[in-house]
């Protein structure tokens, strides 16, 4: 089963910054365990670029989908055998980065 | 209610949950069980009268709801059953596994169902549900909720269970504490929701769930004997039960605790709630530290002991509290612990204990009306009627009000 773990920042309150050797760290336990299959830290929503190609032409806006307080800094996709184990791990991710996590099964 | 009758509701109470847990392991999936199990009490509804009740009920109804299952999936046999179709044929006959041992399926659809995942509303629901075996109406008029807004809410926990894919299994070892204490936690819910919802047009069903939850709790004790908590929050509910008709009078008041009939409690129930206080004791002088429900269950001990109010051994009840604030350090333990002071050490003392928890519990009732009942032994008639006053308006239960309203009215 694959979920993906999405990593939860909060602008007014945010995680701390130092926290890149432990989250390699914990990324390099998830490849020898065998969960890994994808992490990526995300740049700064203000980076982002929304595109509306439903209508005549395509039309592009400036800055994320919705504006809110707390936003996605980041993602895993992992490979668990069950939401058990998930959130085991999750526990552990949350720590180890310094921010909520949201654990969301693939369909 | 008929022979028959009576076996059918003795069938539904000893197998609803082994029916729903073995179908569960077998097809892997919730809906498909809770359905079947349900065809299959319908079936026994319609055919046992004729047929007279079988010698092994439970056999039965699992034979009877495999066939309703099996059924179901064969109509339903689309392109994506293959999976499933899979299974069936991989478990077709599953070994039986030994009904006591831990790996009880019983066990698993209960740790399935109070999944942490799960909100609370809905672990309450679908515990219920699929362990207690009541309908959806029946659960929803129970917490005041729509029916169909209960069986959303029960098909969206069934829906996560499925999608995120929760594993239907007893935890690890290492997980098992917190797992039951969340179990526990569903279970005193359910107990509280009857108990303290106990109104003057008391309805039966509300006692239908302290009787639901003592009844799951019991099941809960009988798949893990040893531990201590399951046993503390057993006793803890058999000996409020015990004193459920002495605490509502026939005018739909409520009755204190020092006011109560004491002829009236259930002897029964309190001497196997005592028999379980006494085994968590006997555990505790060996070395194992008691959990908050076995503390909550000796301080009821204590006062299910006493055959009038003067005789409560009150310093033994305040120990506990003692004990129980270093577990838990919530102001309403802290509250309760106040009551046990004012009979050792006076109005006065308790009093000053009580006014330090205001910040924390002014929107409590309980709170206004332990302040109001002290003020009243100080003699501070007026200040005593402000915060009966406080505690009526904030009172939720009608039988509480009366109370509050009468010894508000006897000040003078």
């Amino acid at each position: 089963m694959r979920y993906l773990v999405s990593v939860i920042d909060d602008k007014s309150n945010p995680g701390s910054t130092d926290r890149q050797p432990a989250i390699s760290a914990f990324n390099e336990r998830l490849i020898a365990e065998g969960y890994w299959v994808f992490a990526g830290g995300l740049a700064d929503t203000d980076a982002a670029t929304v595109i509306d190609n439903r209508g005549e032409q395509a039309v592009f806006s400036d800055g994320p989908f919705v504006e809110s307080k707390e936003y996605l800094a980041g993602v895993w996709v992992w490979e668990a055998p069950d939401l058990d184990v998930a959130l085991k791990l999750a526990a552990e991710a949350s720590k180890v980065c310094d921010r909520k996590v949201e654990v969301r099964p693939f369909q | 209610m008929s022979d028959v009758e009576k076996a059918i509701t003795r069938a539904h109470h000893e197998e609803w949950a082994r029916v729903v847990a073995a179908l569960t392991r077998r097809f892997g999936d919730l809906d498909i069980a809770e359905e079947a199990a349900a065809e299959a009490f319908t079936t026994a509804v319609e055919r046992w009268p004729a047929d007279g009740v079988p010698p092994n009920p439970g056999a039965w109804l699992t034979t009877t709801a495999n066939r309703k299952a099996i059924d179901r999936i064969r109509r339903e046999n689309k392109r994506d059953d293959k999976h499933r179709e899979a299974q069936m044929a991989y478990h077709d006959d599953p070994p039986a596994p030994p009904p006591s041992a831990i790996d009880d399926d019983r066990l698993r659809l209960i740790f399935t169902c109070c999944h942490p995942a799960l909100a609370m509303e809905a672990r309450v629901a679908l515990t219920l549900r699929m362990v207690g075996g009541l309908t959806v109406p029946e659960i929803a008029r129970a917490f005041l909720v729509a029916e169909s807004a209960m069986g959303q809410r029960i098909t969206r926990a069934k829906a996560k269970i499925k999608a995120a894919r929760i594993p239907y299994r007893v935890p690890s070892a290492e997980d098992l504490p917190a797992r039951v204490s969340s179990v526990l936690t569903v279970l005193l819910l359910v107990f509280n929701e009857g108990y303290l919802a106990t109104g003057p047009d008391t309805d039966p069903l509300r006692h239908d769930l302290t009787a639901e939850a003592i009844r799951l709790t019991r099941l809960i004790r009988t798949l893990l004997p040893d531990d201590g908590e399951v046993a503390g929050l057993l006793a803890l509910m058999l000996l409020t039960e015990a004193r459920r008709t002495a605490r509502v009078s026939a005018g739909g008041e409520l009755v204190a605790l020092d006011e109560q009939d004491r002829g009236a409690w259930d002897t029964a129930l309190i001497a196997e709630g005592h028999r379980l206080v006494r085994e968590r004791l006997a555990a505790a002088a060996a070395g194992v530290a008691p959990g908050r429900y076995q503390i909550l269950a000796a301080i009821n001990a204590v006062h299910t002991s006493a055959r009038d109010i003067r005789d409560t051994d009150w310093s033994q009840v305040l120990a506990l509290y003692d004990q129980l604030v270093r577990l838990d350090p919530s102001p309403i333990i802290a509250l309760n612990r106040a009551i046990a002071v004012a009979e050792l050490d006076g109005p006065e003392v308790a009093l000053a204990a009580v006014d330090r928890l205001e910040h924390r519990l002014a929107g409590y009732h309980p709170y206004h009306a332990t302040r109001a009942d002290l003020l009243r032994r100080l003699g501070r008639g007026q200040e005593s009627r402000a915060a009966y006053d406080k505690a009526i308006d904030l009172a939720g239960n009608t039988a509480e009000t009366a109370y509050l309203t009468r010894r508000r009215d006897q000040l003078r």
